[in-house]
């Protein structure tokens, strides 16, 4: 005979079995597949058996070499310059099949500095890869800052009890509501060389002077351009979650430091801040991992161009999957965001916690 | 320290007018307490004194100078709130020092102000302690502190003792009282408390409804009360109140009666008694005694409180009125008991019906 706990259990199961099972189809058994393709060769489509093949995947997109490259040099042994530009022996010669390098092979230049006569190269096995990377760590960077206090400002403006700030509150969230997709081709279109929304406003505050720009088409403008846009599409929402930090923080506080005669700052700096802490730890999180997901803006917006200036992490796990038919190599991808996000939130976790 | 002195203040929040004109003189050390019911506007006038709310009508001085458009931390006040608002991610010591901080105080000045308050309070080996870790009498203690390092000419204290339980409100009431005979300050105390009233004050002002109702020491209030809400409001329980008939009188008294109460004399000199037939007799339920023969008043015992000191008795009339008689014994009664009771004529107190 089952006891009574028993039973109570086995109704305790039943009951978190919806739950726990949406939990594990959707989020425990893709993130366990995903991390096993990585460790295969899998293929979205492919008549070849499925083999196992290690962390191959991983040194393939992670692979780094420093390589240094000495100019040719004439008989008499000075380094030989046509056109006022050193010569160097052609990189190929080293990263295809050269029995002497062999941990450059397959190899190709990420980027070079000059030092001396020599140049240093940088070699990545999957240069579009290492570009996805840094591109999405430089948006994570300029987004989680950018956001969060322009975010926070918009917050400390709408928290006042003036006519009509519901208004303003509605304005400041539509973004959120509108689809990323939606948001995206919409400034496509503001973005759009020659008589685009943004240049036709710059030229016209200019008068003329400015000279019609392809923000998107630019490698220099291209990133830039998909970082404005994303912080102005997500501040509402990071703006509601400041609101309501702010509204937890009791308005006698407030009162007191008024009667000790603290100025506007001096109250932001002794007791809305402070007031804050918690609220902004979890909106630090929150960012970063939204913009480490970054991926519709790039889909609809550029394709990861010009000249991959675009690429991030996601795009590319997509790209790869889908794409290129690639699913383990897509699966490593998203494995490795999955560490570098998870490692950044237990930083960040350490670096706020409450200290006694 | 400074003598306070409001004149005509009046406070609207659009068309609905909360405080309706109100005169009080406070004078240079005095220890005023408003007190009223919920909703008489007495928070609000504490507020208007510290500066936390506007003053719509009427002048306010403190110290000779008029403050009505003076900013709250240019009036010398302080005050201490009945939620504490003190600052929960500080130490006891950075909260106390608060002002100090804002103002730019040296450390050293700062420290030995803190020190000071400390002493006065007798925390001083609670310092370095969070909010958190404070009871709320040490929680309200704190705020007292905060409030003396500003070392204000007047001591506003807004229901301070409302959120402790009672063993604690006993206590901070007493020290409250100590620290205004230590300080010698001028001091404004708001609560609903009549008791808190009665223990702390030099003068109380009854407010109802946005309008003072009587001013006066705890035992004027107490013996001679002006109209019936005060002489219901003061004192516990609560007194008494039959309607009688005038059967005669003359300048200064008058023989009333009631189906329930035997003929006798009383004392008249409120105003509103000269025109009239009808009446109001108040009887505060300690000066009730019973007798076994004779006595004016004659009923049935329904319910008994015993207090140990004091012995509280619900009685019904035979007219159907109910009478709280407070008996300075421990006496046993019979649910139904037939008691009679009198009274001293001269603390009967008779008042005209319209007043209320």
């Amino acid at each position: 005979m089952a006891s009574k706990l028993k039973q109570s259990n086995r109704a305790g199961w039943l009951m978190a079995l919806p739950g726990a099972g949406l939990i594990g189809l959707f989020i425990i058994i893709p993130f366990v597949l995903a991390f096993a393709f990585s460790l295969t060769n899998q293929r979205l489509a492919s008549p070849n058996p499925t083999e196992f093949i290690g962390l191959e995947n991983y040194s393939e997109l992670l692979g780094l070499a420093v390589f240094t490259l000495e100019p040719e040099r004439d008989d008499a042994g000075n380094a030989v310059v046509e056109d006022g530009e050193i010569q160097y022996p052609r990189l190929r010669k080293f990263t295809r099949k050269n029995a002497e390098f062999p941990h450059l092979d397959g190899k190709r230049e990420w980027f070079s500095w000059q030092s001396g006569e020599n140049r240093t190269v940088v070699l990545a096995s999957d240069v579009v890869f290492m570009k996805a990377l840094m591109n999405t760590i430089l948006f994570v960077i300029v987004v989680a800052p950018l956001q969060s206090a322009i975010a926070l400002t918009l917050a400390l403006l709408i928290n006042q009890k003036l006519r009509g700030i519901s208004l303003f509150r509605a304005i400041y969230f539509m973004p959120v509501v509108v689809s990323i997709v939606i948001v995206s081709i919409l400034w496509k279109f503001i973005y759009s060389p020659g008589d685009g929304l943004l240049n036709n406003i710059l030229s016209a505050f200019t008068f003329g002077a400015f000279e019609p720009h392809d923000w998107l088409g630019d490698t220099s403008t291209a990133l830039g351009s998909i970082i404005a846009m994303s912080i102005w599409q997500g501040v509402g929402f990071h703006m509601v979650i400041w609101l309501s930090g702010l509204q937890t923080i009791s308005p006698t506080l407030y009162e007191a430091a008024e009667i000790e005669g603290s100025k506007k700052w001096q109250t932001f700096r002794y007791v809305t801040w402070p007031g804050l802490r918690n609220t902004a730890v979890l909106i630090l999180i929150v960012i970063t991992m939204q913009a480490f997901a970054l991926f519709a803006q790039i889909d609809v917006m550029t394709q990861g161009g010009p000249l991959d200036s675009t690429q991030v992490l996601v795009f590319q796990a997509v790209e790869r999957g889908y794409g290129k038919q690639d699913i383990s190599g897509g699966s490593t991808i998203s494995v490795i965001l999955f560490v570098i996000v998870l490692s950044i939130s237990f930083v960040q976790r350490w670096l706020t916690r409450e200290r006694k | 320290m400074a003598d306070v002195t409001l004149k005509g203040i009046k406070k609207s929040y659009g068309a609905v007018d909360v405080i309706k004109g109100v005169d009080i003189d406070i004078k240079d050390g005095e220890f005023v307490v408003f007190v009223g019911p919920s909703g008489c506007g007495k928070s609000t006038l504490l507020r208007m004194i510290a500066g936390l709310e506007d003053i719509t009508g009427g002048t306010l001085e403190i110290g000779d100078r008029v403050v009505n458009d003076i900013p709250a931390s240019e009036r010398g006040i302080a005050m201490v709130f009945q939620s504490y608002a003190i600052f929960p991610h500080m130490t006891v010591r950075e909260n106390i020092a608060f002002g100090l901080t804002i103002a730019k105080t040296p450390k050293a000045e700062k420290d030995e102000k803190v020190m000071e308050a400390a002493r006065i309070l007798q925390m001083e080996n609670l310092l370095e302690r969070r909010p958190s870790q404070l009871s709320g009498g040490q929680r309200q203690r704190v705020a007292i502190g905060r409030a003396i390092t500003r070392n204000p000419q007047v001591f506003l204290f807004d229901e301070p003792l409302s959120n402790l339980d009672a063993a604690l409100r006993l206590d901070m009431r007493m020290e409250i009282g100590r620290l205004h005979k230590s300080l010698d300050a001028t001091m404004v105390y708001v609560t609903h408390d009549q008791v808190e009233a009665m223990t702390l004050a030099d003068k109380i002002v009854v407010l109802k409804d946005g309008y003072v109702q009587q001013v006066g020491s705890p035992m004027d209030l107490y013996h001679k009360p002006d109209n019936l809400f005060v002489a219901g409001f003061i004192g516990a329980p609560s007194m008494n109140f039959l309607d009688v008939d005038i059967i005669s009188r003359d300048a200064n008294s008058a023989k009333v009666n009631s189906k329930s109460v035997a003929e006798f004399g009383v004392d008249v000199w409120r105003e509103g008694l000269d025109q009239t037939s009808k009446a109001t007799l108040g009887i505060r339920p300690q000066d009730l005694y019973p007798v076994s023969e004779g006595g004016l008043l004659k009923g049935n015992v329904t319910l008994t409180e015993r207090l140990g000191t004091e012995t509280v008795v619900d009685i019904r009339l035979s007219d159907g009125n109910r009478l709280l008689a407070s008996l300075g014994e421990d006496r046993i009664f019979e649910h139904g008991q037939e008691i009679r009771l009198d009274f001293d004529h001269k603390k009967a107190h008779l008042f005209a019906p319209a007043t209320q």
